[in-house]
């Protein structure tokens, strides 16, 4: 694993299945070890910031779930919106991994070509009595290795979901007031579970 | 979400179902072209809501709580496998003739190395368990979605997964079965088990929502749209916008 960490800084290109699966793998083999970890949902946060946040491109992901409007925020404005859906995409992250620890995966070979610089890595959850569970990474190649810009779900884009209720919201109240109830969002998150995780404890 | 329900509760669930209509009819925001029943359907969405919270929740936690993990997969088989029936009649309506195939060798082994379905024996064999209703037989054929409705302790649907769903329910064996009294309780025990299933995913929902009424409806949408076609849909409204937004994300990722 600490030759993943290494490669991607050294600029030496991991592909991108290869990139979702040591990942994935590192992640809930740490979870699964560490009892004390998942009765604390800062830490899986914590975790989740170190080893998958640098592989995900917030801003690109924002700016699709915001649609047409993002050309219209400001600079500050688009910076936020970042923040705060970056915060929500990773509390949504913790509480799915903690969910699925125990499920096996199965890491789909990569149909791409080796020039593609849009791919989309496909992985499924494995479940008992049920079908399995896509789950698919849209990626995009950049200069600093390949970002997440979409994550799908059972063919449920995250991204497009949200992308109707950030318009209903904007609507309602502009750019402003996205953020302002991301904001507030996040802070009832915020409130809710930390507190939550250290009864859990004592 | 959940479904079915049984003798005294009922007269409740209609009253509350009254109020429910009575109270919400007015509230439409939004305008969505998929939903122009949003009034209708948002009350609709409260009342299950409110049935979730007060029974199906608590039940399926207790359930959870109460039943051992084996024999919760047992009771999760032993309904899956009887939904391989007509999963394979809805392959073959579509004609995809090689996973009704794989549907009914399914349902045979299952049924009998399986013990009557309780263990998955067709899974680890290889054969890969599908999801198909009549539903997506009609969206396979060209029906299109008609609009977004939500059926109380059904959940979301469409008109196009509604006509779907009268069929579904109409040939279901378990609701086919006699006498009445093993059928309501296999209904129940079905639902329960569903249920109990979504737990963890409710609440992620809950978390991940701003707003939860359209992020379960347009997941919804989605969901079907993939399901129609076996998870290759045409990249629509899900892909990626315009080139504008990319490019101002990339100028916005180099610089961090």
């Amino acid at each position: 694993m600490a030759a993943v960490c290494f490669a991607v800084q050294a600029q030496d290109v991991t592909p991108p299945d290869v990139l979702v699966k040591n990942v994935t793998l590192e992640v809930i083999d740490i979870i699964r070890k560490d009892k004390d970890l998942q009765n604390d949902r800062r830490k899986v946060i914590a975790l989740i910031e170190t080893k998958v946040v640098p592989h995900f491109n917030f801003t690109s992901m924002t700016a699709s779930a915001v649609g047409a409007a993002w050309s219209k925020a400001t600079p500050e404005q688009k910076t936020r919106l970042t923040e705060e859906f970056r915060t929500l995409m990773v509390r949504t992250y913790a509480s799915s991994i903690a969910a699925y620890k125990d499920q096996k995966f199965d890491f789909r070979p990569l149909r791409a070509k080796p020039t593609d610089t849009d791919v989309t890595v496909n992985v499924r959850v494995l479940q008992q009595g049920a079908e399995s569970v896509k789950l698919d990474y849209d990626m995009e190649k950049t200069a600093r290795g390949w970002k997440v810009w979409d994550v799908r779900i059972a063919d449920i884009s995250l991204t497009a979901n949200y992308r109707t209720e950030f318009a209903n919201i904007m609507r309602a109240s502009g750019i402003e007031g996205l953020v302002n109830a991301l904001h507030s969002k996040n802070a009832g998150l915020e409130r809710a579970q930390p507190a939550a995780s250290a009864d859990k404890k004592k | 979400m959940a479904t079915g329900c049984s003798g005294g509760k009922v007269r409740g669930l209609l009253a509350a179902l009254a109020l429910a209509l009575a109270s919400g009819c007015a509230t439409t925001s939004g305008g969505d072209p998929r939903d122009p029943l949003e009034g209708f359907n948002r009350s609709m969405y409260g009342f299950n809501e409110a049935f979730d919270e007060t029974i199906g929740r608590p039940v399926a936690s207790a359930y959870k709580r109460i039943i051992p993990d084996p024999v919760r997969g047992w009771v999760r088989n032993f309904f899956a496998n009887i939904d391989d029936l007509f999963i394979g009649v809805n392959n073959l309506l579509q004609g995809k003739v090689g996973d009704t195939v794989t549907d009914w060798a399914r349902f045979a082994f299952n049924t009998t190395i399986g013990l009557a379905g309780i263990n998955d024996v067709a899974s680890e064999m290889g054969l890969e368990k599908h999801n198909e209703d009549f539903g997506q037989t009609f969206g396979r054929w060209g029906a299109g979605d008609g609009p977004y409705l939500v059926w109380p302790l059904i959940g979301s649907s469409n008109v196009r997964d509604s006509a779907g769903l009268v069929l579904d329910s109409y040939f279901d064996p378990v609701r086919r079965h006699e006498p009445s009294g093993v059928r309501t309780l296999a209904v129940v025990l079905r639902a329960t088990s569903k249920r109990a299933d979504l737990l963890d995913a409710s609440r992620i929902l809950e978390e991940a929502a701003l707003d939860k009424y359209v992020f379960q409806r347009d997941a919804y949408l989605q969901r079907r749209r993939g399901l129609i076609h076996d998870g290759n849909p045409p990249r629509g409204p899900s892909s990626r916008l315009t080139e504008e937004p990319r490019a101002e994300a990339e100028a916005g990722s180099t610089k961090q």
